[in-house]
């Protein structure tokens, strides 16, 4: 167990350099010089160019550039955007808001989401099924930012029961809704597929088992049929956390979270390699780090599996 | 000009701050009259995150403008709702032949950290933005200053490996100080309109302070000369700024602290507005305009103020298609501006009717003869010109939301003149600022203009003079530069203007590029603040804030 987790770590060190160097790259094929349309309907001051390159390494070779930046890194400097604020400064003030924001709705899709799905895995085709089936798609079906504008404005705006965007730092109350914006899609997933795998491990010879020895209702299905059939459904939950926090942007942007979304997007925009890399480095890093974490909870939800 | 970008700025009310002063929308009874409650009041407005360290001369966006405008007093104010400008630490701009100004400043107007404003602050702050071992945006402002070509050396192969030589001085021979309160700016030529442009934020004194450390980490702390003076600024955020009780001229501000929060989406600043937890928002977002639906949401908290802006679409001269002045004309002419302002636009902005922005000083002759919808003339013109094959493009930047307009304006002139138009976007405004800059389009182009400072000039000079900064067109017409020249050259403003009507008049003429719509601001204030007005660029007037 403890091998197979020193050989996971060390891999994370050439998928680092990897990921690093191929967004790297990413964000210089990105059509548009970094200082066009930066001051306004009036071409930028040559002085000014001239000394924003200089300080980048702009006009050196790619690989040379990203040679600097890599030094500078694994120094711990994470270097500075154009407009002179430290990235490390970034990273600490939004990492945390997103995160948290992540786990808020990881939360809610997991509580919901399970609930949903056991419930309709054993009582497959009521009446309750059909109307998760519904609510189901239907929240697969709307777009993040419909659903945002929407119970921003109706709890926001209308009803004046929470205040319309979060303070900063936001506290875990005020993400409820947000989280949930953020969740909605996911949650729906979550509950279908835990719907289809309690469904096929219901018919299992172990939970045909368990049933003979008389063992009761509630042990059956909390024990040996969901401890199985949460494979599929924590592998998705895992991915889903680096998933919620590169995708929150939009959701960031409704609720007014001070998070690493728009952090992201301005800098693709502008042309800051070095911001977004810094930023994506860490998002790297959370997937690698869940992606372990997820294949450590398989044995212990399955004692079938063993990590030599 | 500053550009707004106005797509990325995050913030979140600090709800307990909001609480502990009073805000949030609650009830609070604290203060018993509404002057004590102003004097002790708090606002909170809406803003983006300054793209760069506060510095005045290295600001060219509006989300560092707008603060650098309510931390500093320039030289003069630019009144609301355009008008001539007034003298705010200036005490008088004499000159007697419009090329060298004797500019007298204000006893016991002070800095923020207690130091008074003097004349070497200006002449020092002014000399630090031209040296371009500095690297400062606003540079390119004193270049009418005698000397800038000593300070100020530009790249011989603009972007490519060689740099630029190391200028010969660092102070401009152009700047004396007099005494404390006097100092002397001669120009390399005449210019009659240089008091005018004295208001703008790359023109605003530095205190002794700023020269002694480094411009990033300064700019993180500023110290102006300003109503209010700062006190915090978090990264996306907030900016915290408050009452400066030392301040001796004449805007002062009633109320104590204002907070700007720095949104990453103006839908969530609506939000807020809607909610009372924003008690200005300067610019309401597209989203709620339409049918106008902000008016209802708002009823009497929407404000509706005229800034000046207008959008033209303007045209590659350089390009073989586009050199017949009928065939501009014609285009024109074939614009239905009515319609775009009302159906695209839901009478937020208005047809345009002159070439500079209505309201703005000396441009009563500015009226733009083909800004009309004449169906039948275009055709004639048209056919005059010779007719048009291939297929019209008009580019649009599509990172903001230029296309419907675009769409409509290509619409109209493919039904009237019978020719095939396009609209066509492209992706991000710096692509498309760098085609531009690059003089390769082979279509028409937006062009927004914002004016820097209040009179008829800004738009001409700028926009039609051969070389000017913002000639993107390359119009060059002799009898334009000659009587721009001979308007800068004038000793009076009175008589600049005249020659700055006759030379719009050829431009009119000539057609380089067509004004379509002048924008007006749609803003927003909360139930807690009564007599809110904007400056002339529609930014607040914090002067006129009171809490009710």
């Amino acid at each position: 167990m403890g091998r197979y987790v020193l050989r996971r770590l060390l891999q994370l060190i050439p998928v680092f350099f990897g990921t690093t160097l191929l967004i790297y790259w990413l964000v210089w094929s990105v059509p548009g010089d970094p200082f066009a349309g930066k001051c306004g309907e009036r071409p930028c001051p040559d002085s000014f160019v001239q000394s924003m390159t200089e300080k980048y390494h702009l006009d050196d070779p790619l690989p040379v550039q990203y040679f600097f930046y890599m030094s500078h890194l694994l120094r711990g400097d994470f270097g500075t955007t154009f407009g002179g604020r430290e990235i490390s400064d970034i990273i600490v003030q939004a990492y945390p808001n997103t995160l948290k924001l992540a786990m808020v709705a990881l939360l809610i899709e997991g509580v919901i989401g399970l609930t949903a799905g056991v419930i309709t895995g054993l009582r497959r085709g009521g009446f309750v099924d059909n109307l998760v089936l519904v609510s189901t798609l239907f929240l697969v079906a709307i777009p993040v930012f419909v659903a945002g504008f929407l119970l921003q404005y109706l709890f926001g705006v209308r009803w004046g029961i929470v205040n319309p965007t979060v303070s900063n730092p936001p506290a875990f109350s005020e993400l409820i809704l947000p989280g949930f914006v953020l969740a909605s899609g996911s949650m729906a997933y979550v509950a279908r597929l835990t719907r289809t795998s309690i469904a096929e491990n219901q018919r299992s010879d172990y939970v045909r088992t368990a049933i003979a020895k008389g063992l009761p209702q509630r042990r059956v299905v909390g024990v040996h049929l969901l401890r199985n059939s949460l494979i599929p459904v924590v592998t998705f939950l895992g991915t889903d956390l680096g998933a919620l926090m590169g995708g929150a942007i939009v959701t960031e942007g409704i609720f007014s979270i001070n998070g690493i979304g728009r952090e992201v997007f301005r800098a693709i925009v502008t042309k800051e390699g070095a911001t977004v890399v810094g930023i994506v480095v860490v998002l790297v890093l959370v997937y690698l780090l869940m992606n372990l974490l997820v294949d450590l909870l398989y044995a212990a939800l399955d004692p079938r599996i063993r990590y030599e | 000009m500053r550009v707004s970008k106005r797509a990325s700025a995050v913030a979140a009310i600090a709800a307990v701050a909001l609480v502990a002063t009073g805000c949030g929308g609650g009830d609070d009874d604290e203060g018993g009259t509404t002057t004590d409650k102003t004097a002790n009041g708090a606002i909170t407005i809406d803003g983006t995150q300054p793209a760069f360290p506060l510095v005045p001369a290295n600001t060219s966006e509006t989300g560092g403008g707008d603060i650098l405008d309510f931390l500093w007093t320039g030289l003069i104010n630019y009144p609301p709702g355009g008008g001539q400008p007034t003298n705010a630490v200036a005490e008088s701009i004499d000159t007697s032949d419009a090329q060298t100004y004797t500019i007298k400043i204000k006893k016991g107007v002070k800095f923020h950290d207690g130091t008074e404003v003097k004349s070497k602050n200006f002449v020092d702050a002014w000399n630090f933005a031209a040296y371009s071992e500095n690297g400062q945006q606003q540079g390119t402002f004193f270049s009418d200053i005698e000397g800038y070509a000593d300070v100020h050396t530009d790249d011989p192969d603009g972007e490519g490996p060689k740099k630029a030589p190391k200028p010969a001085k660092d102070k401009m021979s152009g700047l004396a100080v007099v005494d404390d309160y006097t100092f002397t700016v001669k120009l390399s030529a005449k210019q009659s309109i240089f008091p005018v442009k004295l208001g703008y934020s790359a023109f605003f004194p530095m205190p002794d302070s700023f020269f002694t450390t480094d411009p990033d980490t300064w700019g993180k702390k500023p110290v102006g000369n300003g109503p209010v003076k700062f006190v915090s600024w978090t990264d996306n955020v907030e900016i915290k700024l408050t009452r400066f009780d030392d301040y001796t001229l004449d805007d002062k501000v009633k109320i104590k602290d204002v907070t700007v929060k720095l949104y990453q989406e103006d839908t969530a600043a609506y939000a807020d507005l809607q909610a009372n937890n924003l008690d200005f928002q300067q610019q309401i977002p597209v989203s709620a305009l339409a049918g106008e639906k902000w008016k209802a949401d708002l009823g009497d908290r929407a404000l509706e103020v005229p800034i000046p802006v207008q959008q033209f679409i303007a045209f590659p001269l350089y390009d073989k298609k586009f050199q017949n002045a009928d065939l501009r004309k014609a285009i024109s002419l074939a614009i239905n501006r009515e319609e775009i302002a009302s159906k695209i636009f839901f009478n937020t902005r208005k047809p345009s009717t002159s070439w500079a922005a209505p309201g703005t000083p000396y441009a009563d002759a500015f009226v733009c003869s083909v800004c009309k919808y004449d169906p039948t003339e275009a055709k004639t013109l048209l056919a005059k010109a010779g007719g048009f094959s291939g297929e019209l493009l008009m580019y649009y930047n599509a990172d903001a939301s230029h296309k419907d307009w675009f769409e409509a304006a290509a619409a109209s002139i493919a039904t009237t003149l019978n020719i095939r138009a396009r609209a066509v976007g492209v992706p991000t405004f710096a692509v498309f600022r760098q085609n531009i800059e690059a003089h390769k389009m082979d279509g028409m182009f937006r062009a927004g203009w914002q004016a820097d400072y209040p009179i008829s000039e800004n738009w001409l000079g700028p926009l039609y003079v051969k070389g000017a900064s913002s000639n993107d067109s390359l119009f060059d017409n002799a009898d334009v530069n000659r009587l721009y020249a001979e308007g800068r050259d004038s000793t009076s403003l009175d008589a600049a203007a005249a020659k700055f009507a006759e030379a719009i008049k050829i431009v009119d003429a000539e057609v380089p590029s067509i004004p379509i719509v002048s924008v007006t601001q749609q803003s927003g204030v909360s139930d807690r603040v009564k007599g809110v007005k904007t400056n002339w660029v529609g930014s607040i007037d914090l002067s006129s804030v009171e809490l009710v």
